[in-house]
């Protein structure tokens, strides 16, 4: 892997930018692979990334149906955060954040972290007492999060009307300082690069439309490419996950719906940290281009199809425009939609199945990248050793036979 | 600025009758109405209006409409200030005040031009590769550059103040929706009327009549512009349509939902008449809609392509015809098409010099001969391959151009002061595309076309299907209108009108060129950009070839190709043709982005509409909220609910206020209001059925009269309403709900009734707004009650706890329950909502003492009762809360089955515990979390959590309420809280309930 710095760049301008290698390769695939692993988004080519890089398991191939990092990893709000209230979370995210917070240089791909900090806005008593209950176990856990009066509210984020007489007036909020922003589509190519490096194959436009098992244990993946065997197989499907156990023939406990969100015309900086409001619902934050990139609720219906309803639009401008009345004139640029898997308890699967082999990990809900790396190393680990990692183990499918939820509807910070 | 001096012809837009004065970068300039900025701008040269986002190069205007990439400008100032409009879209009027964006510090001397020079180290994509040292995790370097990067981009400021402008929404319907008012629109829309339908037809220019506007065109012999007049009058003599200039339409949404946009107020510049909304949100409900958006110009590319002078060809035509302008002397068009022939024709015929390099080898004769019969000047086989200037074009070269776009001879010098390209056309299918629809590749016109639209109710005409001939765009139209209203329903016969297009020659197919590659000896190098708006250069689209970011989506993320506020329209197909030559892709095969909804952008407020300020969303008030606010009472907001939280007299803090209350109800007699409780009404025969599986409790047994308390728990178990039902009759119940949970509970019931039991006979409705309910609470309760007139006897033995009686009190109509959740003796009064006000006041006026939510919390804590979302969180079982006693062992009930999970069914589950601070004086803090160890590392095992606290003035301590870990077998134990200052408090672990404990209070 030829390595990326201000030198190298200096040195390929000197060529013209001629002579710069491929980020990854594009191969055909071999007959048989050790792990196969569905889905090139980042958390399947973490999963990819991690097994090579911590497990030595290189005779891996990462399929994807379109082109890499093409579903929710390109599609999200890019916000990264680890305050989760608990503990089986924090866990998880806080591993996720812990590993961005180096990501940058492990791969030696400029993620474009951006620790600029997440704000969460608590509009009435309800709100206050979530906050105060949620800092707590939070920095019980060792994360970082702190609550701020209205005047330090002002003073991070003057767009904010913090004016009393709101019909929801903030009263308070809570700060995770080490949370932020990503570059989205570099997580994904970054990782694709690095696994790249160890031999992990990546193969693009290639469609899975089975799962052979023998004997209750996988066996192959029939893509529209042809069939390829497999040891292992790791799925890792966000929107589709349930399609995908369907084809092993087992069902997941996930509902899949359209999740929209939006980007406004550039603008010169203006938002320097993510503010995110439950109760005004819609969270906002400004990309380093100068777009205010804005989300909010799923469509309540379910769908395949990666496009929502306007009525989610105008209600989280409205919601928008209310916390930051100086936006009214700035406009709406380009709105899309992605399709995310919802468990039960909204908190993700990260699991071994009923097919021998076979791994899955979905139902990140509204909140997958943020755990990209977590989510992968946790993954990786899985499939490596046959069994889950204990920051993981807490998310294994049985739990929705025994009762141990993970309940986080609450704790999607705005609610889904 | 002196001298509109390149304003040389008519132009049929323009009023010249009325001269506007406008402000642009500080300089004064004339316009006159029925300009836009841009065409205003233009009669003073092609001089820089902006710059591009990466290196900042001058930049001019390079369109004439929606698809601009380069003139970006700041309207107005202040709060009515406007970034990042389109000059080329912007109606001039009087004084206006524009300013360009994204040059620092000034448009004519901007430092980061810098970036141009220093562009060798910044290719496409170089910020993945750097800015990454700095040490392990620190990402300094990334902090430093990222202020430094986000200060470059990022185009126009937002305004500094809140919008002074008002928004509407209007909510439309329609047979037939015609997107597009150009020769196939108008004959769509006539068709369409013809047929009965009714009509609205949306165009985004001010003026109706789309590329005919820019033309000396013909239609059944006589100039079109008399058929635009014709066929507009027709429509507007015909019932039920609707013509909305000056309207995007923005988005299509499924079944035809349809957002536009329309400017009202907005065009004759602020303020806007204050009876006029500035911009108006249309939600058009479509039966049927024909697509007749028109194309987009898009040029070819080559070195220095980017020099203010350097327009569309079309464009310049468009300034020439409509508005008089010609921003240039000696011009050179470039064309692989057609189009060009009739702009040569029109600016020679204006007497400019003109010649136009077409690179095909055999355009066609006919339209050769004209243009050369006016003076123009033609070289066969030539492109453009170079341009010269800076901050203005100051020459030209043009080369003999081989099919690849290769350039084949060394170039030659050409004077030239205004160039214009024309490369083909792009259909402007992005409305189909927010529907899904794939668009497919069109090799003879080498363009994608929309397909697959009909079964969408999408029926396409004129130019967006890849025609270019009038003839053809106006039979298509009428086509496209007939068959719009046949698929909405109306079915008439008409006759085939007449229209006849003008069109002459026959066409020969363009030449496909997407890129002049100039790299014969003494071609000039330089830029090449394919977009303008995001900087992206040929270059950097073989770069991103070579490292493998080769899907159009790649391409688009990796070099931000069509990702600017123009998505990319005069760019992606160009860029992702490059693409498919590097890769050895036909475009076909490379395919395009999905565009996105909105075609082009809204305001936010437009958007929002009135939804803001005091409306953004309603505020509900209970009957008697006027005598709270008249009261010294503060509120909170229980969803959309105002409740009064304390009553605060003259002088008083909010802790006196509270245990002034709290004492009132324990010592004598207090009043709350409670009308916003959720009351649902329930009749029929099957009520009990119901009841049963909704609630953990059994209800065969509830005598009319009487009232059971229940908890509502999900399918997993866990607790999420709890409330009192009433039997008024056999078949009929009142349910009451939590505050928050009563449109919630509604719901829940019908989803059950709707998808589960549909046999079961229930009636569920929302009866919480007919109701005022007083809550009367304390030992001296009864007396107050039996004070007042009132048929219904009072006395315990006729009126015990958890029963209910209905009667009339003070002369009304009244239900009244005995239920407490003070502990005290209790009733809730119900009365028709217009009575309880004057209730509530007979209350105080006998001496009853009003409290509020948090007197409340306080008592029904000292209780031990949990309040639902404040003990429960939805993890939390009947079980965990000590309420065992109310989970039926006999019958099936929502949730019962997850009682046997193995998780649900641990004995160490975190149960509800009473906790007392080990230092009295202090009140824990709520959302504390419990640990045994204070002292111990980060993450702590932590056992629970503080779930309410308050000060209780009977204990004379402060209390708390919480959910701990196996705290039922804790009695006793001392355990920590957290606080956030590092420290913890020692508490230890009591029984839940405070107070009297036997409830005889509450009973008696």
């Amino acid at each position: 892997m030829q390595r990326y710095s201000i030198f190298s760049l200096a040195r390929n301008a000197l060529s013209g930018h001629r002579n710069w290698p491929q980020a990854w390769r594009s191969p055909v695939p071999r007959q048989e692979y050790d792990v196969i692993i569905i889905g090139g988004g980042g958390h399947g080519l973490a999963t990819a990334y991690y097994l090579a890089a911590e497990h030595g398991v290189t005779n891996v191939a990462v399929l994807e149906k379109g082109w890499i990092g093409g579903g929710n990893t390109g599609r999200n709000t890019s916000i990264i955060r680890s305050n989760y209230l608990w503990d089986e979370s924090a866990a998880i995210y806080e591993k996720s954040l812990k590993l961005y917070e180096n990501l940058t240089s492990v791969l030696n791909f400029n993620i474009m972290l951006s620790q600029r900090g997440v704000m969460n806005l608590a509009h009435n008593e309800h709100d206050l007492k979530e906050m105060s209950r949620r800092v707590r176990a939070i920095r019980g856990n060792g994360v970082d999060s702190e609550i701020l009066t209205p005047a330090q509210i002002k003073q991070l984020v003057p767009a904010l009307n913090t004016s009393k007489s709101r019909r929801y007036p903030i009263l308070g909020a809570s700060l995770q300082r080490r949370g932020g922003i990503a570059r989205h589509d570099a997580v994904a190519w970054g990782y694709a690069r690095g696994a790249d490096a160890f031999g992990v194959d990546i193969i693009q436009n290639c469609d899975v439309i089975g799962i052979r098992r023998k004997g209750g244990k996988v066996s192959e993946v029939e893509t529209t490419s042809g069939a390829i065997k497999a040891k292992k197989v790791g799925v890792a499907v966000a929107g589709h996950a349930s399609v995908l156990a369907e084809m092993a023939g087992f069902r997941l406990p996930v509902d899949s719906h359209p999740l929209q969100a939006m980007v406004s015309e550039p603008l010169k900086p203006i938002l320097d940290c993510v503010v995110m409001s439950n109760t005004v619902h819609v969270y906002v934050s400004q990309s380093d281009k100068g777009e205010l990139v804005i989300g909010a609720g799923i469509d309540a219906f379910n769908s395949y199809a990666q496009r929502g309803s306007w009525r989610v639009i105008e209600s989280q401008m409205s919601a928008l425009v209310e916390l930051f009345p100086i936006f009214s004139r700035v406009r709406l640029m380009r709105t899309w939609g992605g399709i995310v898997d919802i468990c039960p308890d909204a908190s993700p699967i990260l699991s071994k199945t009923p097919v021998e082999g076979l791994y899955f990990n979905c139902g990140w809900g509204t909140g997958g990248f943020k755990a990209t790396p977590g989510s992968g190393w946790a993954f990786a680990h899985t499939i490596a050793k046959d069994e889950p990692h204990p920051i993981n183990s807490p998310f294994s499918l049985d739990r929705f036979i025994s009762g141990a939820l993970i309940n986080e509807h609450g704790a999607a910070a705005v609610a889904h | 600025m002196d001298g509109a001096t390149y304003r040389v012809l008519d132009g049929c837009r323009i009023n010249k009758d009325k001269p506007l004065d406008f402000w642009f970068n500080g300089e004064k300039f004339t316009g006159y109405a029925g300009d836009t900025l841009a065409s205003a701008l233009l009669a003073y040269g092609a001089f820089p209006v902006g710059r591009g986002l990466k290196y900042h190069r001058p930049r001019g205007i390079y369109t004439a409409g929606s698809e601009e990439p380069n003139a970006l400008i700041q309207l107005e100032t202040g709060g009515r200030t406007q970034p990042n409009l389109r000059a080329t879209q912007v109606e001039l009027y009087g004084n206006l005040i524009a300013t360009s964006v994204n040059a620092w510090p000034s448009i004519n001397f901007d430092l980061w031009r810098v970036n141009d020079w220093l562009s060798p180290l910044l290719p496409a994509g170089f910020y993945y590769k750097t800015f990454m040292g700095g040490g392990v995790a620190t990402g300094r370097w990334w902090r430093l550059f990222e202020s430094s990067i986000r200060r470059a981009a990022g185009f126009g400021k937002a305004p500094s103040a809140p919008d002074p402008d008002r928004y509407e929404r209007m909510n439309a319907h329609c047979d037939v929706l015609v997107i597009g008012a150009g020769p196939a629109g108008l004959a769509a829309a006539a068709a369409a009327v013809k047929m009965g339908c009714r009509v609205i037809l949306a165009d985004e220019q001010a003026q109706i009549g789309g590329d005919l506007l820019a033309d000396d065109r013909e239609i059944n012999g006589a100039p079109a512009l008399d058929w635009v007049g014709a066929t507009l009058k027709t429509l507007s003599k015909a019932p039920d349509v609707r013509v909305l200039n000056r309207t995007t339409v923005a988005g299509l949404y499924d079944d035809n939902f349809v957002i536009a946009v329309e400017s009202v107020g907005d065009r004759n510049g602020p303020p806007a008449p204050s009876q006029l909304p500035r911009l108006r949100m249309w939600r058009i409900r479509a039966r049927q809609i024909v697509l007749a958006t028109g194309a987009h110009e898009r040029p070819y590319v080559f070195p220095n392509n980017d020099v203010p002078g350097v327009l569309l060809g079309h464009a310049i035509r468009h300034y020439a015809g409509g508005y008089g302008v010609v921003p240039g002397r000696r011009v050179l068009l470039g064309t692989t098409n057609d189009s060009a022939y009739r702009t040569a024709r029109m600016l020679s015929e204006a007497g400019l010099g003109v010649t136009l390099a077409d690179s095909r080898e055999a355009p066609p004769p006919s339209l050769v001969e004209a243009v050369t019969r006016v003076g123009v000047t033609v070289e066969v086989g030539f492109a453009i391959s170079a341009v010269r200037g800076s901050r203005r074009v100051c020459g030209a070269e043009i080369s003999r151009i081989l099919r690849d776009g290769a350039v084949a001879s060394a170039p030659r010098s050409m004077e030239a002061d205004l160039v214009g390209v024309s490369g083909g056309w792009n259909p402007a299918l992005h409305l189909a595309s927010h529907r899904g629809a794939k668009p497919v590749w069109n090799e003879t016109q080498a363009c994608f076309v929309p397909s697959n639209l009909t079964a969408l109710g999408i029926h396409a005409a004129g130019a967006v299907t890849g025609v270019g001939a009038l003839a053809d765009c106006l039979d298509q139209g009428h086509a496209a209108g007939r068959a719009a209203s046949k698929a909405a329903g109306k079915i008439r016969r008409t006759r085939k009108p007449v229209i006849e297009g003008d069109d002459v020659a026959d066409p020969v197919p363009l030449q496909k060129i997407w890129a002049v590659d100039n790299r014969q000896p003494g071609g000039k190098r330089g830029k090449a950009f394919v977009d303008l708006q995001n900087d992206v250069t040929t270059r950097d689209i073989a770069l991103a070839a070579q490292e493998n970011y080769r899907s159009v989506e790649h391409l688009k993320r990796y070099t931000t190709l069509g990702m600017g506020t123009d998505q990319g329209k005069t760019s992606n197909v160009i860029g992702l043709a490059l693409m498919g030559q590097q890769t050895a892709l036909e475009p076909e095969a490379m395919g395009v982005t999905t565009f996105r909804p909105p075609y082009t952008p809204i305001p936010f407020g437009a958007l929002v509409g009135r939804d803001q300020g005091e409306l953004f969303d309603p505020v509900r008030e209970t009957p008697m909220f006027d005598w709270h606010v008249a009261n010294g009472a503060i509120f909170e907001n229980v969803q959309l609910w105002k409740r009064a939280y304390a009553y605060l007299k003259p002088g008083e803090t909010l802790e006196q206020a509270v245990k002034r209350e709290v004492l009132a109800v324990r010592n004598g007699v207090g009043i709350m209001d409670a009308s916003t409780l959720g009351k649902i009404d329930l009749k029929g025969p099957d009520i009990v059925k119901l009841l049963n599986m909704v609630y953990t409790n059994r209800w065969d047994t509830l005598k009319v009269g009487s009232a059971r308390y229940g908890l509502m728990c999900r399918e997993d178990g866990m607790i999420f309403d709890d409330g009192v039902t009433a039997r008024l009759g056999k078949d009929h119940y009142v349910m009451t709900t939590t505050s928050g949970n009563a449109a919630i509970v509604l719901a829940w019931l019908e989803e059950w009734l709707q998808t589960e039991w549909p046999d079961m006979q229930v009636f569920a409705t929302s009866i919480t707004e007919a109701y005022a309910t007083t809550t009367v609470a304390g030992p001296t309760a009864r007396d107050l009650m039996s004070s007042l007139d009132s048929d219904i006897d009072w006395s315990n033995d006729a009126f015990p706890h958890m029963t209910v009686r209905t009667g009339k009190v003070m002369g009304v109509p009244a239900r009244v329950f005995r239920v407490s959740f003070s502990g005290e003796t209790s009733y809730e009064i119900n009365l028709p909502a217009r009575y309880g006000m004057a209730l509530w006041e007979a209350l105080v006026v006998r001496g009853a003492i009003p409290f509020g939510t948090e007197a409340l919390h306080v008592l029904r804590a000292e209780k031990g009762f949990i309040l639902v979302g404040q003990e429960t969180d939805g993890t939390v079982t009947p079980f965990d809360v000590g309420m065992g006693w109310a989970v039926s062992k006999k019958k099936d009930f929502i949730g019962k089955r997850s009682y046997a999970r193995k998780d649900t069914a641990r004995q160490d589950r975190k149960h509800l515990v009473g906790l007392l601070p080990v230092n009295k004086s202090t009140v824990l803090p709520e959302g504390g979390q419990i640990v045994d160890d204070a002292d111990q590392e980060a993450p702590m095992a932590m056992l629970g959590h503080v779930t309410s606290s308050y000060w209780s003035p009977m204990l004379n301590s402060g209390f708390a309420l919480a959910l701990l870990k196996n705290g039922r077998n804790r009695s006793g134990d001392t355990i920590h809280i957290l606080s956030l200052d590092g420290n913890a408090d020692e508490a230890r672990v009591v029984d839940p309930v405070f107070y009297d404990k036997e409830r005889a209070r509450m009973r008696g």
